[in-house]
């Protein structure tokens, strides 16, 4: 019964668990993972080093065999049916698994030969991807002969020839300068508008931020908070602060008062020069469009401060607000801070 | 919903705009994936190799022209000769099929070893194949297969080596009386040797292997009937029976039987049926290491 999979489930794990035994007791590194992406959504699994995220996407993946519970991808057993799985996946490990011995286009034909791709068909769609993803001036060279960022773009391509169900990419820009980092992003936004699933690890917050649908924040192989990466912050009771320098000592029961009658606020902070407003995120609500209503939200926010100070008084020097970041959302979550 | 409207425009923040719309291909139809993946591989092999004939040709000659002139050419002149006793001939017909023998063995089993470890290691390329759409038993038949044809290669390029070096008079009686056979041990004895080299790379881990050819490959040669047939073992008895279990004894007994039948060797139906049993035992055994090996 456990067969049938929602049609829009691209992943599906249910308590999945991977325990290594060292020195003769069970370490889980994935402890009860439950996960759901849908078909066509990018997904982030964001955590520190040593969260989990490496052998989730192992055992999604079928590289690694899991110790308990169950997960499907594209509808396949990762346990009961591998060879489906590998089928239907595409794959960039963080390691530059890249054939070393041939050029990038023969990597990209070989992969297309593997899938059952005649050899003509093979030339043609490696050509093509590679041309797409700017790689058509080395597509002759060998792997070492071309950039870091080059070589990362080359395995996702690699991954893509056999047009995958889920692409999976294992911390991809861990080792790429800035501006590579900006470009693979771009290629994934373009591969994901393509309609591509993409279910993507990283220690990063701002890729997580600047990629994901939704995202999945993994501590200790566990999913703490899984949701939209406003949702996250929202969820994780992190505030949003917006802090005004005044031009004199305002009246601390009067500020008081006016700032708590804005909806939402949970604390006031008064100071000599300044005061401190500490308030839930606002708007968000829901799940989807994320990001969009953010920056309106947060200005929803200092304007009610704003006016309430400007009854009150005295004077507005400065105006600071600090929306929620999925840094103090982790904070907030794991009781530690983030160290990636 | 206008394109401003995606998801993505939320993060449109100071990206370059050389963004190429991708547009993905269609997913082949990929049936007989096993096969496809044999083939491809195999075919990769070749390719790669095809720019390495040299290295590969020398690394495969200079052991046995070493062994083949210090043995039928150094010692002879000087006097130290074996005589190849009851062999019919000189030692230098001793040697041509031992030396082939041990070639094969040697290099199988390093075109196999050399190139997994580095997978498993280094290049990190193992996760990589692991991903190919086919069980993954395929990928060490593979590896068995293309290191059997390299190790037979090498075979035949030493043949003429040890054929053609040796003192004066110490020409070696070498003459086909069974083509048939000689293609099928040699055949065999490539695969044996690609499976030893599978089994061993699988079991030992990549930090111990300079122990591996002390251990492993030395006594493989060195009690590997290559300097001299099994039959000459019989005033040894324990050691003899010991030597069964060298697989690289069947390889050179079998090479003896199809080259120097003068020379006392194994019965040629004993040497097959332990070659096919070890192909498919070895095989067996070595694929499921690997398996293991790779999966976590």
């Amino acid at each position: 019964m456990q067969d049938q999979e929602p049609e829009d489930l691209a992943v599906h794990a249910r308590g999945l668990r991977k325990a290594y035994r060292v020195r003769g007791t069970e370490v889980p590194a994935v402890d009860g993972l439950d996960l759901q992406v849908r078909r066509g959504e990018f997904f982030g699994v964001l955590g520190p080093n040593g969260s989990g995220k490496s052998t989730t996407v192992g055992m999604l993946t079928t590289r690694t065999t899991p110790t308990g519970g169950t997960a499907t991808v594209a509808g396949h057993d990762v346990r009961r049916d591998p060879v489906r799985v590998r089928r239907s996946i595409g794959v960039v490990t963080q390691a530059n698994t890249l054939d070393r011995a041939v050029t990038l286009a023969q990597n990209l034909e070989l992969r297309c030969r593997v899938f059952g791709l005649d050899r003509r068909s093979a030339r043609r769609r490696s050509a093509d991807l590679l041309a797409q993803f700017g790689l058509a001036d080395v597509a002759d060279r060998l792997d070492d002969h071309v950039s870091g960022g080059q070589s990362k773009r080359a395995m996702i391509a690699r991954a893509v020839v056999h047009r995958p169900d889920v692409l999976f990419l294992d911390e991809p820009t861990a080792a790429v300068d800035p501006q590579s980092r900006r470009d693979l992003w771009d290629l994934l936004r373009a591969l994901h508008r393509d309609g591509q699933t993409v279910l993507l690890t990283t220690h990063h917050l701002e890729e997580a931020e600047a990629l994901c649908d939704r995202v999945a924040v993994l501590d200790h192989g566990r999913v703490l908070a899984c949701d939209t990466v406003a949702g996250i912050k929202r969820r994780s009771g992190a505030d949003h602060v917006v802090e005004v320098g005044l031009a004199g000592t305002p009246d601390t029961a009067l500020v008081q008062e006016g700032l708590r009658r804005i909806p939402g606020v949970r604390a006031v902070e008064v100071d000599l020069r300044s005061v401190r407003v500490h308030a839930v995120p606002r708007g968000a609500a829901g799940v989807g469009e994320a990001g969009a209503g953010e920056d309106g939200v947060g200005e929803d926010l200092v304007g009610d401060v704003l006016q309430a100070l400007a009854v009150t008084g005295p004077g507005i020097r400065t105006v600071t607000s600090t929306p929620p970041s999925l840094e103090n959302a982790f904070l907030n979550l794991t009781g530690r801070s983030y160290s990636a | 919903m206008t394109v401003l409207d995606t998801p993505d425009s939320r993060n449109s923040a100071p990206t370059r705009t050389n963004a190429v719309p991708v547009v993905l291909p269609e997913r082949p139809a990929g049936r007989h994936a096993g096969w496809a993946v044999l083939t491809t591989m195999l075919g990769r092999d070749a390719w790669v190799l095809r720019g390495q004939l040299g290295p590969l040709a020398l690394r495969a000659v200079l052991q046995p022209l070493a062994f083949t002139f210090g043995f039928a050419y150094v010692l002879p002149s000087i006097g130290w000769g074996a005589a190849g006793h009851g062999t019919g001939g000189s030692y230098s017909t001793v040697l041509v099929p031992g030396l082939v023998a041990i070639t094969i063995a040697v290099q199988g089993i390093s075109a196999v070893l050399s190139p997994l470890l580095m997978e498993m290691t280094y290049t990190q390329q193992i996760e990589d194949r692991a991903l190919v759409p086919a069980p993954l038993w395929v990928l060490g038949v593979q590896k068995i297969l293309s290191g059997a044809v390299q190790a037979l290669v090498c075979g035949l390029v030493v043949f003429p080596v040890v054929l053609l070096v040796h003192a004066p008079g110490n020409r070696p009686h070498v003459h086909v009386a069974d083509w048939p056979l000689l293609v099928v041990v040699l055949v065999l004895a490539s695969l044996v040797a690609g499976c030893l080299g599978l089994l061993l790379g699988t079991v030992f881990e990549a930090v111990k292997v300079q122990y591996l050819f002390a251990a492993v490959v030395t006594p493989l040669t060195m009690l590997g009937c290559v300097y001299f047939p099994w039959s000459s073992l019989s005033v040894v008895p324990w050691l003899q029976w010991l030597t069964l279990l060298n697989p690289v004894v069947y390889m050179g007994e079998g090479l003896r039987a199809a080259l120097t039948p003068q020379v006392p060797h194994l019965p040629v139906p004993v040497v097959l049926a332990v070659q096919v049993g070890l192909v498919a035992v070895l095989g067996f055994a070595a694929c499921r290491s690997f398996v293991r090996r790779i999966s976590r």
